[in-house]
């Protein structure tokens, strides 16, 4: 259900920063969202479909990259990637001496929006700032 | 092309948390934001932790659930200033609905304001609602396993409580298996074991809660008509 409010924010995010470079509109959108974070791609994008209708975001995608967190083992060195549920034994030396690390990320990385939107609204940008 | 934007899916939420914040420092108050299951005890936890309290410490509660004011109608039967907020089916507390209750209470009157979250072991923890600390309660009957299946909210925790003490032979509960999926993701919170139906264990949880700098402060410059 936190979904709904999460895609709020990849809304709210995306089309400010579309805002501030003067973009008409956002094919992409690319997010970094760490595996500890529980957060259901397929819903987001569902959620998103529907908040984005009548913004500069409509019709985007939603690009996940996903992060593992890291699980160390302070016994024997060895590193592996983990995702929930977390293990409590390390893969070689069976050790419960463990530290999880990462996998926290929750953030929109960049935008993605057509060349010519961009340069279009940049020629409009400096006609304005020559007409003073 | 691509645009690098950088920034954090709730900052929005993120900086009226911060607004929240610096109402509570400037208040002088210490707000803690306790997340849990249904059914851990968050309300059993305020109420058992306010009757311990010392006199110079006036506390507060902010009530967090889908609907109803069951919880609220218990802490107001003990004549604590309290506000309920109803997230009609949201099953997160999140930092502008905070924003909007504070009015409603006389945090100026207060030393120490309990945000008791929806009951939910996933929403909350995406949530800064500018509380100083995020107090995670697990309870026995809920199983050894919940910061190995649930390492979001266990990972942002500044403490664990564990409650329901009374029950662990009952569950066969493994304390010692539950604090190292603790330690698995936060290695700085401290857990402790306790139970709110019988007091077991509260000391050294009060201890701690106490020991934070703000109410240090208060308890120091407490004047002798608010000692008890």
């Amino acid at each position: 259900m936190h979904e709904l409010s999460v895609t709020q924010g990849i809304l709210t995010v995306a089309v400010e920063t579309a805002r501030q470079h003067g973009v008409e509109r956002i094919q992409a959108i690319d997010l970094v969202i760490g595996d500890l974070s529980s957060i259901v791609d397929d819903s987001v994008q569902f959620y998103f479909d529907i908040l984005s209708q009548d913004t500069l975001a409509q019709g985007a995608k939603l690009h996940f990259r996903r992060e593992p967190g890291t699980a160390t083992c302070w016994d024997c060195g060895h590193q592996f990637q983990v995702s929930p549920p977390l293990s409590s034994l390390c893969p070689i030396c069976q050790s419960a001496h463990l530290q999880v690390s990462g996998g926290r990320e929750f953030y929109v990385e960049s935008i993605e929006v057509e060349d010519e939107d961009t340069g279009r609204k940049a020629d409009l940008e400096r006609q304005r700032h020559h007409r003073g | 092309m691509k645009i690098p934007v950088e920034k954090q899916i709730l900052s929005a939420n993120d900086t009226i948390a911060a607004e929240n914040r610096a109402a509570f420092d400037a208040a002088g108050l210490l707000a803690l934001n306790l997340m849990a299951s249904p059914g851990a005890g968050k309300t059993s936890l305020i109420l058992a932790t306010v009757d311990r309290l010392p006199k110079p410490i006036r506390p507060g509660v902010i009530e967090g659930d889908l609907a109803s004011s069951i919880d609220a109608d218990t802490i107001s039967a003990r004549g604590l200033p309290v506000v309920q907020i109803n997230t009609g089916g949201g099953c997160h507390l999140d930092a502008p609905q905070i924003q909007t209750a504070l009015p409603s209470l006389p945090l100026a009157e207060l030393d120490l304001l309990f945000i008791e979250n929806v009951g939910n072991l996933v929403c909350p923890a995406n949530f800064d609602l500018g509380a100083n600390l995020a107090v995670v309660v697990a309870s026995v009957p809920e199983g050894h396993d919940k910061p190995y299946k649930y390492p979001g909210i266990f990972a942002n925790a500044d403490v664990v409580v564990l409650n329901k003490a009374d029950l662990l032979a009952v569950f066969e509960f493994d304390v010692d298996h539950f604090r190292r999926g603790l330690e698995l993701v936060n290695s700085a919170a401290p857990c402790f074991v306790l139970s709110c139906r019988t007091g077991a264990g509260f000391d050294s949880w009060l201890t701690w809660l106490l020991g934070h700098h703000k109410m240090e402060r208060i308890l120091a410059c407490a004047s002798p008509s608010r000692l008890g």
